[in-house]
């Protein structure tokens, strides 16, 4: 009898090992995974921003700027309160937050936007041409709405590209998903 | 005579209640969850020659629990963007839905630049089950 049973739990085991995925990601996955698009602007941290430097960490990567009331703001707190739900294995996390407004958005109010949700977070930052290569790259689309006073605000693509450890563009998670999805496909990147 | 009448009446009306009623409670399915849509190779060139080529609807309509994930494929011979992303040649882009509503992304395969995925909930009362299974055989009529 016990013998039965011992086999009936191996058989299970090597059916559950064979089904397929039954927990895929939460963010739109992309195949084959190809090189994300380079970057080459100016980092927030005050070094040259690319994504050679953080391979070996699963980066994710956004667009936005520090004058945004709406979009970065909720995105940065979520992807904040992914790394601090991940614990221990947020150190091989990197969030990168590009500025879609170079003309406001230097190194220093950039880094003061993102430090006040996480001080780990590195902005990417240049001239308008640096910043245009880098959105063309991801497929970014940015509008200027500008208002009677004079002052504008941006209209601008709000996804979070998930850039695997060996620099593959693996994911893209469209707006608006909570922090347990993040934990969710982070854990799933991190394991990979 | 009259029981002949009676039986043109009742099994035409017994096999209409059968069918609805069976509509209504069986069990819904799908074949697959993903609901695939190919840009084609040429579809950028088309475009710039002055074809105002549609080749994805503009309005995707997909179901939760039944076909709600949304799969494109660019065949294409350049970067084609689709909302939240770019899409390389050759690649393709699987977007699982979760949660029931309208969702609008930009989309360069439409010469529109845009296309809605509308996502509705499971059909799990009866009537919603008869209005799923007509509107897929009315699609399904029309492909």
């Amino acid at each position: 009898m016990i013998r039965r049973i011992a086999l009936l739990l191996l058989l299970g085991t090597a059916v559950a090992s064979a089904a397929p995925d039954a927990n895929p990601m939460k963010a739109g996955v992309l195949s084959p995974v190809m090189a994300a698009p380079a970057l080459a602007l100016q980092g927030t941290d005050g070094k040259p921003l690319n994504l050679e430097r953080f391979r070996g960490k699963v980066v994710l990567l956004a667009f936005g700027f520090s004058s945004c009331g709406e979009v970065c703001p909720i995105t940065l707190a979520t992807l904040a309160g992914a790394r601090r739900k991940l614990g221990a294995g947020a150190a091989d996390v990197q969030v990168v937050y590009v500025t879609v407004d170079p003309e406001r958005d230097d190194a220093a109010r950039m880094k003061k936007f993102l430090g006040s949700f996480d001080p780990s977070f590195v902005g990417g930052v240049g001239s308008r041409a640096q910043i245009d290569a880098a959105q063309k790259g991801y497929g970014i689309s940015s509008t200027k709405q500008v208002y009677a006073d004079g002052n504008y605000t941006i209209g601008h693509s709000s996804s979070i590209y998930m850039i695997d450890r060996a620099g593959g563009l693996r994911a893209v998670m469209p707006y608006g998903h909570t922090v347990d999805d993040f934990v969710h496909d982070l854990k799933i990147l991190l394991r990979t | 005579m009259n029981t002949v009448k009676r039986l043109w009446v009742a099994v035409p009306l017994g096999a209409a209640l059968a069918a609805l009623g069976w509509a209504g409670f069986a069990p819904v399915s799908v074949t697959s969850r993903d609901e695939l849509f190919e840009i084609p190779k040429g579809t950028y060139a088309r475009r710039m020659a002055g074809d105002p080529v549609e080749i994805l609807p503009s309005k995707v309509r997909l179901t939760l629990g039944l076909n709600d994930v949304l799969m494109l494929r660019n065949l294409d011979d350049v970067p084609q963007v689709f909302g939240p992303t770019i899409m390389m040649p050759g690649q393709s882009f699987r977007l699982p839905f979760e949660k029931a509503a309208s969702y609008d992304f930009a989309c360069t395969a439409h010469a529109s630049g845009q296309m809605t995925v509308l996502v509705e909930p499971y059909p799990a009362m009866p009537w919603s089950k008869i209005g799923w299974r007509f509107r897929e055989w009315w699609e399904n009529r029309k492909r």
